[in-house]
């Protein structure tokens, strides 16, 4: 079996703890019989990435702060539970990716993650960072970091992590590796270290127990009993197309020249589903058509304006500028659409008789639509629009509300008299 | 069009073909976050994907993908601006590592969050130089629900071809606008074939032989050789280096990698009438009123041709060539600023070519072709 480093010449400056991490937990691995090609090592940016070169695993070398989330796309895609995902990463990478840690301690995916914490930033200079103690001092807080640090531990204990652990990085730290490394699920260990570059330099005299005794944390494992996270198999897949309704051209074509129609009104009033009814049954009669919705962000409450095309040709621009035919049936609808009301020059406006007319040059056809009952109001609208035009059958869009089983939500009987009264 | 013998009428939104056309394709993994305009193709992928994952923001979105991709799957995602905005840095680092992916960009009006709700066409200036460095990775644009169907399967198979992220530019109207459609006019689509490397000779996880220009895959769950994946400057075998000629050669190999295999993804449309002196050309959404204002045009006796680019990026020379052969070109695309122009020209817009644009509001037919472009 090949071993997991390739040489034991590693790149960090002498003394530096990513050394002993390196050499260690490729110690942790070979322990638990792993070959270099049962490991997928995912690394960032910062000292500890340069590590990739000296590996004989799979190398992943990625974005600052990124490993974890790529680390996690990797354990979600592998199918082999003895395949070892290993994420290195910095303690300033594990603020900027701090989301991903949490994401992926709160899904236990089967991951281990090193936090390689010198409590400064130290490939780009010794600069303060998100696990840097108060008091530490640093290249940017040289009287002493004012805030207190991160404990990393803590977070992803709360998320749900199976394992969470922080060791003293200095003297042989296999076994504590090897019990991180063999947990089924997230592990994250942080190994606490000081850069002799910065840390060191910027810190004389200060030991790193001390240092971490005086941040107020401890060397510790905290568990969560948690099942690893396993990918559901055989999850269902539907054919989009295949599930869709095909529509049978059965009844005859009325539509001669193109038209346009708004229709707007409240809401939760139906106003969208009435106008799918209205463009499936025109289908039916071997129209072309399209039908957009608008409404504002918050979808429960204020306007709801759909627009229809109906063409006897197939349709590429479905842009309506001045419809042919508004339909309105409450104020919030006819505030949404009244310029465009007030922009016909000729065509139809059916509008509720509560309403107030805007001045228009369609012909305006006022009915008690809001008789229906507020949610059947543009259901009415629209049957009433199509009987008194005899632009779509009103029978194809009866066969439609049966068919799509929404006639008991309606009040259709109603409606039909009042339409069959029309005659 | 002619009426096929088994038709089937549907309403259908573009959102629809798109999922079913990247799933026919052979993607296999939809990673979500949700926005406004994208969040129909999120709810069909999560009926439709065999892996469907929800990512807690856009940057995990891409990781994931990234660390799918890495596994030898075939990952898709669906954003709009402020979200893409987000997996900047990471599609970047997708391409460097040469990740197979796609991603659907729906344009919606910005700038910053704009207005979700909003169709826009102002994106493209923005693909053109996200990745630093200038290198462009293959942007497919939709110009209607046939190339939802097939541009969104083509880019599945390119991304796996080319080993690239993938972007598939489309836009609210489209994506959100339900239309009736005959199902049977759709051709069938065939999963991607991938072929991993399965050669004797050791793997380099970024070499190439002879005139390749994509290196072969193997996903990083391989027992046979090691895998090597690198976002910073590297050798062929993916390790980091500062700057010796065989990085550099890689990183000029990707710069090459989509305008070189530009030929197998060169997609328009191209409708030209004899003794046309004027072209129309337009993309995307506007690419349905520039059709219609061309119908119009030509029924009223007008000669004028249509152009609608649906590779945009790199940028075919053909479209230039073909807009060189008329004494007047429209483009038309709703955005405010002629990204598309600007795109083929430069800032030398040639003086016979006239620009129309929009924000806020589709461009109708009528402003492509006005009355007395009719007559
Ligand atoms: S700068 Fe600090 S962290 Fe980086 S290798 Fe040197 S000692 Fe280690």
């Amino acid at each position: 079996m090949n071993s997991i480093l390739k040489t034991t010449e590693l790149p960090y400056c002498k003394g530096c703890g990513h050394d002993l991490i390196a050499k260690k937990s490729a110690q942790a691995l070979e322990n638990l019989g792993l070959s270099p090609l049962d490991v997928i090592v995912v690394t960032d940016i910062g000292c500890h990435g340069i590590i990739d070169k000296c590996l004989n695993t799979h190398t992943v070398h990625g974005l600052h702060g990124r490993s974890v989330a790529l680390g996690a796309g990797i354990s979600f895609g592998i199918e082999n539970p003895d395949k070892k995902v290993l994420v290195f990463i910095g303690d300033g990478g594990s603020t900027i990716g701090l989301q991903h840690i949490m994401e992926a301690a709160r899904l236990n995916l089967n991951m281990t993650v090193v936090v390689h914490n010198n409590m400064l930033y130290g490939m780009t200079g010794g600069q303060t960072s998100g696990l840097t103690p108060r008091g530490f001092c640093t290249t940017t807080s040289f009287e002493g970091n004012p805030f207190a640090g991160y404990d990393i531990c803590e977070l992803t204990h709360t998320a749900g992590a199976a394992y969470s652990s922080r060791i003293m990085g200095v003297g042989d730290i296999t076994d504590e590796l090897v019990e991180a490394f063999s947990v089924k699920g997230f592990a994250l260990t942080e190994v606490m270290e000081i850069c002799p570059s910065y840390g060191v330099k910027l810190n004389p005299r200060r030991k790193l127990s001390e240092i971490l005794e005086s941040s107020g944390k401890k060397t510790g494992v905290w568990k969560n009993e948690r099942k690893a996270f396993v990918l559901e198999q055989g999850k269902k897949s539907y054919d989009l197309l295949e599930e869709l309704k095909g529509v049978e051209k059965d009844f005859p074509e009325v539509l001669a020249s193109d038209l346009s129609l708004v229709i707007s009104g409240s809401a939760g009033e139906g106003i969208q589903s009435a106008a799918t009814l209205l463009a499936s049954a025109a289908m039916r009669s071997g129209c072309h058509v399209t039908q957009k919705g608008s409404y504002p962000v918050t979808v429960g409450v204020g306007f709801s304006t759909a627009e229809v095309n109906l063409s006897p040709e197939p349709i590429n621009f479905h842009g309506i500028g001045v419809p042919d035919i508004a339909i309105i049936t409450s104020a919030d609808g006819l505030a949404h659409s009244k310029k465009r009301i007030e922009g016909m020059k000729k065509g139809k406006l059916f509008i509720d008789e509560s309403l107030e007319t805007p001045s228009t040059g369609a012909e305006v056809i006022k009915r008690d639509f809001r008789s229906a009952g507020a949610r059947s109001a543009c259901m009415y609208a629209v049957i009433y629009f199509a009987k008194s035009t005899g632009i779509v059958d009103t029978e194809s869009i009866y066969k439609t509300i049966e068919e799509s089983g929404l006639a008991e939500k309606m009040p259709l009987s109603k409606i039909k008299e009042k339409i069959g009264s029309l005659n | 069009m002619q009426k096929s013998s088994n038709e089937r009428k549907v309403l259908i939104d573009g959102s629809r073909l798109i999922t079913e056309g990247m799933a026919r394709a052979g993607a296999d993994s939809f990673i979500g976050y949700p926005i406004t305009p994208a969040n129909l193709l999120y709810l069909y992928a999560s009926r439709r994907m065999p892996l469907m994952l929800p990512a807690p923001d856009e940057i995990t979105t891409l990781q994931w993908m990234s660390g799918l991709s890495a596994t030898g799957r075939l990952p898709v995602t669906a954003t709009s601006f402020p979200g893409f905005a987000l997996m900047i840095e990471s599609v970047n680092m997708a391409f460097m590592m040469e990740l197979p992916m796609v991603i659907v960009v729906v344009q919606r009006l910005g700038p910053a969050t704009g207005t979700a709700t909003c169709g826009a066409q102002g994106d493209i200036a923005l693909l053109r130089g996200m990745i630093s460095g200038g290198h462009q990775l293959p942007v497919l644009c939709t110009s209607d629900f046939n190339d939802c169907w097939e541009l969104s399967s083509r880019s599945v198979s390119l991304a796996a071809e080319l080993r690239t992220p993938v972007v598939l530019l489309t836009s609210k109207e489209e994506v959100m606008t339900q239309k009736s459609f005959d199902l049977s006019l759709l051709e069938s689509i065939s999963p991607v074939k991938r072929e991993f490397y399965n050669s004797n000779m050791p793997y380099q996880s970024y070499g190439v032989e002879g005139d390749e220009i994509a290196p072969p895959f193997l996903p990083v769950t391989t027992d046979k050789w090691q895998v090597r994946l690198n976002a910073s400057t590297h050798d062929r075998n993916g390790i980091l280096q500062h700057s010796n000629d065989e990085a550099i050669a890689n990183t000029v190999r990707l710069d090459r990698k989509a305008a070189e295999s530009l030929d197998s993804f060169t997609y328009y449309e191209l409708d030209e009438q004899d003794g046309a002196d004027t072209l129309v050309v337009s993309y995307g959404i506007t690419a349905s009123a520039a059709r219609d204002a061309v119908r119009k045009a030509r029924s009223k006796g007008r000669k004028v041709s249509l152009l609608v680019p649906k590779t945009i990026l790199p940028l075919p020379d053909d479209y230039r060539m073909i807009m060189g052969k008329y004494q007047k070109v429209i483009i038309a695309e709703e955005n405010i600023n002629a990204q598309f122009a600007d795109l083929v020209f430069g800032s030398a817009i040639p003086a016979n070519i006239v620009t129309a644009g929009s924000a806020g509001k589709m461009i109708t037919p009528s402003e492509i072709l006005k009355e007395e472009d009719c007559v």
